[in-house]
């Protein structure tokens, strides 16, 4: 006996957002059932049981595993690869180097040419030759007897020096990679203009992203036919460089990423081990599991660049900024990575300021290249301008707070044209995220007021805007909805843990009336899902859920139609309710959706959904503030993060409980930034990483991040950006938290800390100098 | 002669698989810990059989109450065992060395790291993974808990997250904030999901009372 069905609708006999007829654009949400709620992932049951399968945990009949060789040196020319010595171990199938043929390919970095296994390697950790074996530690073995005969290059691992008369030249062309500049207005008459004008250096230390899943990927031929399982933030990334490197149709390069443990941008595009991966899987007739050592990870695998910032201000007692003057010496590592990309950026659009010049200058060093990580350049820019505008705040006597709200503006100044932002929800992050926070109480009570004894509390603040999160076309995805109204979306794009699966799901149920549940997603695959660009720029909700609605509502038409022709009533006169689909003027007249003939007989109802233009001459971008609380032990330099808030506008909040991780998340690797994480390269002597792990480089743990952060959605569905309304978030949650902690702590001890990290080790010392001093 | 070759074969075996362990994982840490179990006790080094390299021994290992006869190599880890041979793949490889805990599992009922663990030292031992918390397709009290209150985003530290809360929630069954922070301090979390990972362990803390 069959048992009964359980219902598949949230909603029956209710009306689900209405129905455009064809061709025309859905009207904005109104009240919405689904969409804005605290809504579970879709996917939570198999990441928390352990059946979800990464890319690093896929087994294949017969795999093999690769282990990479890797120069230990920061600038080498290799004179000869002996892979013979591994050829000969127990359990060796394949050795590639060099002077394997096959392996003879072009790697390029931008306009930058290399080789997968190159001859002059230009930073630590650059691949010189690979093994794949029967087990990794057989694979590790074989690698440690390949003999490389290096000649070793002197090396520069600091940025400062790059440029210096006796420094090595990296490339041809020497070491200055470009220089950028920007200016609007007259920097000279701005600065007359100023009752105060301020200037001060910053240093933001290169932070390394080290997902928890390392990098790597599992390739397997079928035939011509390859398919890799890589851990990644966008397959068809993946796909096309993989192909254009061997040699290959699309068609034929099949790349699958179900699931992925973590990238902040790392793993945006693809690297040379998947080649590699690919290489030794072809010669060896056998799968190939190749995923890096964690230390591989911090030597090659990206990096956000440090930046050595100069930054003068002036400022009007009224709070008004007249000038702006930004300089920035960054690197991107040994290749072109764009060392200084978009680190100008907060000081060009954020606040108000007629007169603005940014040069930013990128240098070459033996470094690894850098990688997009986590808003690319606002971060280092934030800690320079947040903390400028703190004490701009300071010396005319103006509340940190009130001088940002003076200097908000409604048009984006840094584009050509200044185009007005759809929505701009600064002001209310300001007001609002002060007011939750309680700052004017605190800001009065600690700090200077309070400094008694040796623990010391203060109050800091930061806002941001990120360059992009409006999202844009591309996008495809297909809707299928089955004949007992549940439904399969289909999509292309990656989850990398931010919960797009989820928002996707709650489109679709918000639209047709469906329980989240009884959405199936298939995503993230070349072979069997549409194309997506890949997940990063805060812009996925906002490319793809567009998409997936004009899918949801081409689903309806198509079924209204249907309900249409079966009654014989007209399509305009058609109402679709969750489950049924009735008439207006005659309510008792309907149709249940499962009953439509033409639905049983097709089996499916199929709906293609494409991304639609942004708006013309407008500019879609998130906006946030953030305040926090913390305390300082001025014996020993300890800093505690006692609370955090952040309120953050970025259009309609899809999922609230999604979007509170996505600021939990981002507020945490903002405390990274702004107290632990450093890379260290011994610049004096060896030039080489110093700290390639997770003891000696610090990621924030358990025990230093605030157990009281609050999340402050400030919602304004953004109804000209796109058809749901929403933004991006991910990336501006982490902009200003790093600056926000180091105003707390000037709050809090009167110490401007202007290079980052605020650890113990400075700030102990910086209080004892003070000490001294005084 | 054929003695003397053997000797010698058994030596280099001893040597080399001694110095492939230490190239392979790379630690130190890891090299004191694991000779403190294998080597310190001069009996066991006595009666210990030489194996030459590459060479397998079988055990048993009793994982989430099933018992596993495993072919394994003296160096390779519980994490690798796990993993790549038993098929049990929800317990992550972070690092492999013992700085991030995605591979937690409880050895008797404690969170210990499988990478830092060698399946031989797992014999005679009831390991427990994140699988093993499931009862049939059902999730444990700590997986729903981390599943209500979103207390991940990638998920990929999130099988050792869970042991840990799991084992901390075993030996303390209504821990503070702070016993929560501890226990779960050797676990990394790059999203940043510990506020939210704070509130699931509090959650089923509440759950289990019931």
């Amino acid at each position: 006996m069959a048992r009964k069905q359980q219902s598949i609708y949230y909603t029956e006999g209710l009306p689900v957002p209405e129905t455009p007829p064809p061709g025309k654009e859905p009207q904005p949400w109104g009240k919405t059932d689904v969409i804005g709620k605290p809504w579970s992932r879709v996917d939570a049951y198999e990441r928390v049981s352990g059946t979800a399968v990464y890319p690093s945990d896929v087994l294949l009949p017969g795999m093999l595993y690769a282990a990479i060789l890797r120069c230990p040196h920061p600038h080498a020319r290799v004179r000869r690869v002996d892979i013979s010595p591994a050829e000969k171990m127990s359990g060796v199938r394949a050795v590639i180097g060099p002077d394997t043929p096959e392996a003879d390919l072009s790697w390029s970095f931008r306009d930058k040419e290399t080789k997968i296994f190159g001859t002059v390697c230009r930073f630590e950790g650059e691949t010189v030759a690979a093994v794949a074996a029967e087990t990794p530690l057989q694979a590790w073995d074989a690698a440690g007897a390949i003999v490389v005969d290096y000649a070793v290059l002197p090396h520069v691992a600091d940025e400062r020096h790059a440029l210096d008369g006796d420094a090595p030249r990296i490339h041809e062309g020497g070491n200055t990679v470009k220089t950028d500049t920007y200016s609007r207005g007259d920097l000279k008459k701005g600065f007359a203009e100023a009752d105060v004008v301020l200037e001060q250096r910053y240093r933001t230390e290169a932070e390394l992203h080290t997902p928890l899943e390392p990098h790597g990927c599992v390739a397997n031929w079928d035939g011509d036919q390859l398919t890799v399982w890589e851990s990644t933030q966008g397959v068809y990334a993946v796909q096309s460089q993989v192909a254009e490197t061997l040699g290959l149709p699309l068609s034929k390069v099949r790349v699958i990423g179900h699931y992925m443990g973590g990238g902040f941008g790392s793993k945006l595009r693809t690297s040379r081990y998947s080649i590699i991966a690919a290489l030794l899987a072809k010669k060896t007739a056998r799968p190939v599991k190749a995923f890096l050592t964690r230390e591989a990870t911090y030597l090659a695998m990206g990096n956000r660049p440090p930046s050595n910032m100069t930054l003068k201000a002036g400022i009007k007692k009224d709070g008004s900024l007249t000038a702006l003057e930004f300089t920035c010496l960054g690197t991107g590592g040994a290749y072109p990575a764009g060392g200084t990309s978009l680190v100008d950026w907060q000081i060009r659009d954020l606040y108000l300021c007629p007169n603005v010049r940014t040069e930013c200058t990128d240098v070459y060093i033996n470094a690894g290249p850098a990688r997009p990580f986590r808003a690319p350049g606002h971060p280092q820019c934030s800690w320079a301008l947040e903390q400028m505008l703190d004490a701009l705040a300071e010396a005319i006597g103006m509340d940190p707070v009130a001088l940002r709200l003076k200097n908000v503006p409604a048009v984006s100044q840094a584009r050509e044209g200044n185009p007005p932002y759809t929505t701009t929800g600064l002001k209310q992050c300001l007001e609002e995220g002060a007011r939750r926070f309680g700052w004017e109480e605190a800001r009065h009570n600690l700090g200077p007021a309070g400094r008694r004894g040796h623990i010391r509390r203060g109050v800091g603040m930061a806002a941001s805007v990120w360059f992009v999160g409006g999202g844009r076309p591309p996008a495809t995805v297909i809707l299928k909805l089955f004949s007992d109204g549940s439904a399969n979306l289909n999509m292309g794009a990656s989850d990398i843990g931010t919960g797009t699966k989820t928002v996707m799901a709650m489109v679709v149920a918000e639209e047709l009336g469906l329980k989240t549940e009884m959405i199936r997603i298939e995503h993230a695959d070349t072979d069997t899902t549409q194309y997506a660009t890949p997940s990063g720029g805060s812009k996925t909700v906002p490319t793809e859920a567009p998409a997936v609605r004009d899918a949801a509502v081409q689903v309806k038409q198509k079924l209204m139609e249907m309900a249409a022709e079966e009654t014989g009533l007209p399509v305009d006169d058609l109402v679709y309710l969750g489950d049924a689909i009735a008439s207006r003027n005659q309510p008792d007249r309907r149709i249940r959706v499962t009953d439509i003939a033409g639905l049983k007989k097709r089996g499916v109802v199929v709906g293609v959904g494409h991304r639609g233009p942004n708006p013309d001459k407008k500019t879609v971008n998130p906006f946030c503030a953030q305040f926090c609380e913390v305390e300082v032990d001025t014996k020993t330099g300890e800093l505690r993060i006692l609370r955090f808030l952040s309120a953050n506008e970025s259009g309609r909040v899809m999922n609230r409980l999604t979007f509170d991780s996505q600021v939990v998340g981002g507020i945490t690797m903002g405390i990274g930034l702004a107290t632990t994480e450093m890379r260290i390269l011994d610049g004096a002597q060896t030039g080489k990483l110093v700290n390639r792990n997770w003891h000696d480089y610090k990621l924030p743990t358990a025990l230093d991040v605030p157990a009281n952060i609050t999340s402050v959605p400030i919602e304004m569905p953004d109804n000209e950006a796109n058809s749901t309304g929403a933004k991006g978030l991910g990336e501006p949650v982490t902009i200003p938290t790093a600056a926000a902690v180091a105003n707390a702590v000037y709050h809090a001890v009167g110490i401007r800390i202007t290079a980052s990290p605020i650890n113990p080790l400075q700030l102990s010392s910086l209080l004892e100098r003070r000490k001294k001093e005084s | 002669m054929k003695k003397k070759t053997s000797r010698q074969e058994k030596q280099s075996g001893w040597m080399m698989s001694r110095r492939g362990f230490l190239t392979g994982m790379g630690s130190g840490a890891l090299c004191v810990a694991a000779s403190g179990h294998l080597f310190a006790d001069d009996r066991v080094h006595a009666a210990a059989p030489v194996l030459a390299p590459g060479a397998l021994s079988k055990i048993t290992l009793y994982v989430n109450g099933r018992e596993y006869d495993v072919l394994v190599e003296p160096r390779w880890t519980l994490l690798f065992v796990l993993r790549e041979k038993i098929g049990l793949t929800g317990t992550k490889k972070g690092c492999g060395r013992g700085e991030c805990g995605a591979c937690t599992v409880l050895v008797d009922g404690v969170p210990r790291y499988a990478c830092l663990t060698l399946a031989v030292e797992a014999e005679g031992t009831a390991v427990t993974t994140v699988e093993g918390l499931l009862r049939g397709e059902e999730l444990g009290a700590v997986q729903s808990a981390f599943l209500e209150e979103d207390a991940f985003q990638c998920g990929y530290c999130t099988p050792g997250q869970i042991m840990s809360v799991e084992g901390l929630l075993r030996k303390n069954p209504a821990p503070s904030i702070d016993d929560i922070r501890t226990a779960v301090s050797g676990n990394l979390c790059r999203c940043g999901a510990y506020s939210h990972i704070f509130k699931a362990a509090a959650r089923a803390a509440k759950a289990r009372e019931i």
